[in-house]
């Protein structure tokens, strides 16, 4: 029964848009194993959030704050656009994380 | 000999860590660790040697990172590290300290986050901001930041925190309720009649005497104080010294009636050690009278200053005191303070010094 309940589960991703990310190598270099280019199934850029931080425990804290919004000196880019949480994502989608202009 | 002492600092770009044997004459230094990464406060737990970096990155906002093997290698979590939704959000954390099992983390905007599993996950410590006194908390020049955190020794569910400019906050029963602690304490910066207010205080740095649980140190944006009844109130030991105005102090190891100070020269002339001649102040008697250490420190051209958590001493015998300058230097004394070298240069604005100090 076990076996079956499990095979039955439909993952949350499930039916989800599949696209295309890039992410900073500054961000990849302090998670080990994480890769500059994947592919992930989200509808909008909060699940994406989500689905990088499943990936890759804490990843989304690095990105995002808890008003909840992307953090201030990251900016998400969607086919070009930049946007914010609540942007919907359609299949193909490129989606570009990137480090804004800072530090010092 | 194989004593080993370590220097842990933070710095604007990363943390660094400087070792040396027990002779505490050669130095290698190591770093930077955490990827660069703003380091407000780095420490370590005397029980297990874990050190731990608190800090935050402009693009990646604030983490504690943690290492095992003595800086070889580093993880990182701010999980659970947040306030609720909509609030400010936590900038950077600012200050660290471990004990009885726990490790407490200082934050900006201010407010406290206690971990029981070694920093992988976090809880705010909800009944500091709950204080009546909130809404009337004001940034200091660094920012709104709880800075100093002081856990007393025997006693788990008491903790003191320096929040600037807030002042000084007790809590007894392990962080639901907390009092403020600031009678005594000048306000300089307020109207003559109102210079002693409940809270508003600009407390630089907060520190304990060690064995004597009562008895706690204050270097303020006005003055230098101590309690001897535990916060409770406060007396200015500020005579003698060349300024009310500082930012770091440090206790010695073992005697709770020495106490390390680096006045600069006011606030309002630059902040810099006055004349430009760079001095380490002691006392020998809690406050009563002090001195001034200069052999081995630059005595012209001097315009750094020390940060409110870049000093700190070791556990060896005779104490070792070090400093760490805005301008990148770290200065050391072996000899309890009466001389200094400089033992590392070209560094980053230096935020913290902490020491590990294992005795074989």
């Amino acid at each position: 029964m076990q076996a079956l309940a499990s095979a039955l589960e439909v993952p949350a991703y499930a039916g989800r848009p599949v696209v295309q990310v890039r992410l900073p190598a500054l961000l990849v270099s302090i998670f080990p194993g994480a890769t500059r280019r994947l592919e992930l199934q989200a509808a909008t850029v909060d699940e994406l959030m989500d689905a990088l931080d499943a990936r890759w425990p804490g990843m989304r804290d690095r990105l995002c704050d808890s008003t909840p919004a992307v953090r201030k000196h990251i900016n998400v880019f969607v086919d070009g656009v930049r946007v914010g949480l609540d942007a919907r994502l359609v299949h193909g989608a490129e989606v570009y994380v990137l480090t804004a202009i800072s530090g010092g | 000999m194989n004593d080993e002492v370590m220097i842990l600092l933070g710095t604007k770009k990363g943390a660094f860590i400087l070792s040396s044997d027990g002779r505490r004459g050669d130095w290698e230094l190591s770093g930077p660790h955490c990827d660069t990464w703003p380091m407000n406060h780095v420490v370590a737990d005397p029980a297990t040697g874990t050190i731990y970096a608190a800090g935050g990155n402009e693009w990646f906002g604030p983490a504690v990172w943690r290492s095992a093997d003595k800086g070889k290698t580093w993880t990182h979590s701010s999980k659970g590290l947040a306030y609720a939704a909509g609030e400010t959000p936590v900038k950077t954390v600012w200050s660290l300290a471990a004990g009885h099992g726990r490790l407490w983390a200082g934050v900006e905007p201010a407010g406290l986050f206690v971990s029981d599993d070694d920093g992988e996950t976090w809880s705010h410590v909800s009944g500091l901001r709950d204080h009546p006194s909130r809404p009337t908390w004001q940034p200091g020049g660094g920012g709104l930041i709880l800075h100093s955190l002081v856990l007393h020794p025997d006693d788990p569910d008491q903790v003191w925190v320096g929040i600037s400019s807030a002042g000084v906050f007790h809590t007894r029963d392990g962080g639901r309720t907390w009092a403020p602690q600031n009678q005594g304490v000048r306000c300089d910066y307020l109207p003559d009649d109102q210079r002693y207010p409940e809270t508003g205080q600009c407390v630089h740095c907060l520190v304990m005497a060690p064995g004597v649980p009562n008895r706690l140190y204050q270097q303020n944006h006005c003055g230098m104080y101590r309690s001897d009844d535990g916060g409770v109130s406060w007396q200015s030991i500020e005579e003698g010294l060349p300024s009310s105005f500082g930012f770091p102090a440090a206790v010695h190891p073992r005697d709770p009636d020495r106490l390390y100070l680096v006045p600069l020269n006011g606030d309002i002339a630059g902040r810099y050690m006055p004349d430009a001649r760079a001095a380490v102040w002691r006392t020998g008697d809690r406050g009563r009278t002090w001195e001034d250490r200069r052999a081995g420190l630059p005595q012209k051209n001097a315009f750094f200053n020390v940060l409110r958590q870049a000093m700190a001493t070791d556990r060896m015998e005779p104490a070792g005191v070090y400093i760490g300058t805005n301008s990148g230097e770290v200065y050391a004394s072996r000899d309890e303070g009466d001389s200094w070298s400089r033992i590392a240069e070209h560094l980053p604005v230096i935020s913290s010094v902490e020491t590990l100090s294992v005795r074989s």
